[in-house]
């Protein structure tokens, strides 16, 4: 367990800390038995296909597309990149809390706050938002896609994270990079794409410092995948070589989930 | 007594109700797809939905897509390979299409060869054929267009990919109720896809 916890006085921000901990193994478990995801109803309402063995099977289809994604990966293609005039103002709020409200995103002061590091890295020293702004900064204008179905284009700037991920020494060879939000959002993305030359953390928005509601002080943007792996209020990156899943994951979402 | 002219082979028996339950499951889950953003102005009627949750309908979508996609390659390389589509299909004409719609509007059209297919016939079976292929292009375009970002520039870009991936599968469903309407009121071309003859 990383020191983040203990710089906060607020005990609703320690027991936050303990929520984003949870194995997304267990609460996955625990979803599969409670809900049958995959039951199919036919008109009139008669399950055609029993719940428990069709998300069995469905579960084992979307672990077979992970693989697919990962073979088919390939970091020389590069996420179509737009004109300034492409650019979709304002860029639609989109969170995983209910309700869907800009109120509900965590009001960060950079003043006291701290990016963690843990894993397989050799400087597991936090990073302060001044520290992070001193680093290469590049600028891309890409398009976000969500898994709904709806898409916006934005400009976001930011570090590259694979510059970020040698400063700190990760093990490059490592298969995941986790990260823990302030909002209590999980997810983790291959190594692959976390070396993908447009992934990147993202501290600017359309010029101006990353928006509150679009995750300040910092998100990651990764143009070769669905919004949903693009966290925002990022408070903590993990490299490791364990599974770690994520908040969407653990209700069904395909993990790899690449463009 | 004399054996009965099969009128369709086993592999495309088999590959047609294949299709047609994967047809099925990805038209529902498209449906609840289509619903968590809607590209038309309303929501399709969740009955359509199979009782899908969007995750359910995003999990049966991308498994049912492996069978479109490996199922379809089977049907239509032998359609095409053993020149069933040729001799079946083509030629189309646009006199024989008004004709047979003469026909049918003067009562006078008949079903009596299930083997021999009439120009409205060809021209559905055809256009459906082609809807199929669209969906999984337009498909593979919207699912990876980084990945496969040829095909979707192809198509404009993102948006206009799931518009005409959206126009396809609805064609495909417009095609399947006038398909299976036909079935029912022509048993014997429904028995023919059941037992061959």
């Amino acid at each position: 367990m990383s020191l983040r916890g203990r710089r906060h006085r607020d005990g609703e921000v320690i027991l936050r800390e303990a929520a984003r901990r949870v194995s997304p193994w267990t609460r996955r478990l625990f979803l599969r038995n409670a809900i049958g995801l995959g039951t199919l109803t036919v008109l009139g309402g008669c399950d055609v296909v029993d719940g428990q063995s069709a998300e069995r099977m469905l579960s084992q289809v979307s672990d077979f597309n992970d693989r697919v994604q990962a073979w088919l990966f390939n970091p020389e293609r590069l996420a179509r990149e737009y004109p300034e005039q492409a650019i979709t103002r304002p860029f639609p709020f989109n969170s995983f809390y209910v309700p869907n409200s800009p109120e509900k995103a965590p009001a960060i002061d950079v003043a006291n706050w701290v990016l963690d590091i843990s894993g397989r890295v050799e400087r597991k020293d936090g990073w302060t938002y001044d520290q992070l702004k001193a680093l290469p900064q590049f600028t891309q204008i890409t398009r976000h896609i969500c898994i709904e179905g709806w898409s916006a284009i934005g400009k976001f700037t930011g570090v590259r994270l694979s510059e970020f991920l040698r400063a700190i020494g990760a093990d490059l060879s490592a298969r995941y990079v986790t990260f823990r939000c302030d909002d209590r959002y999980v997810t983790s993305i291959d190594m692959a794409s976390a070396l993908a030359p447009q992934t990147q953390l993202t501290l600017g928005f359309d010029g101006g410092p990353l928006p509150r509601e679009h995750g300040f002080p910092l998100k990651l943007r990764i143009p070769t995948k669905l919004g949903f792996k693009n966290p925002k209020h990022i408070g903590e990156i993990e490299v490791g070589n364990d599974y770690t899943g994520g908040y969407w994951e653990t209700y069904g979402y395909n993990w790899f989930s690449g463009l | 007594m004399a054996v009965p002219l099969t009128v369709h082979s086993r592999v495309v028996r088999v590959t047609h109700w294949v299709n047609a339950i994967a047809i099925l499951v990805m038209i529902s889950s498209g449906t609840a797809i289509h619903n968590a953003h809607p590209t038309l102005p309303f929501s399709i009627p969740g009955v359509f939905a199979a009782g899908l949750g969007f995750i359910g309908a995003l999990r049966w979508h991308f498994a049912a897509m492996w069978v479109v996609m490996t199922n379809g390659l089977v049907m239509i390389g032998h359609g095409i390979i053993s020149g069933r589509y040729r001799h079946k299909l083509l030629p189309i004409s646009l006199s024989g299409v008004v004709a047979t719609v003469g026909e049918t509007l003067r009562g006078k059209l008949t079903h009596d060869d299930p083997s021999s297919y009439n120009a409205v016939q060809r021209l559905l079976y055809l256009g459906v054929i082609c809807s199929i292929v669209a969906v999984v292009v337009t498909g593979l375009a919207i699912w990876k267009p980084v990945q496969f970002g040829v095909l979707t520039t192809l198509f404009g870009d993102f948006d206009r990919a799931r518009l005409v991936h959206f126009c396809a599968a609805s064609a495909i469903a417009l095609f399947v109720c006038v398909h299976v309407v036909m079935a029912t009121l022509v048993p014997r071309s429904l028995l023919a896809m059941i037992r061959g003859h």
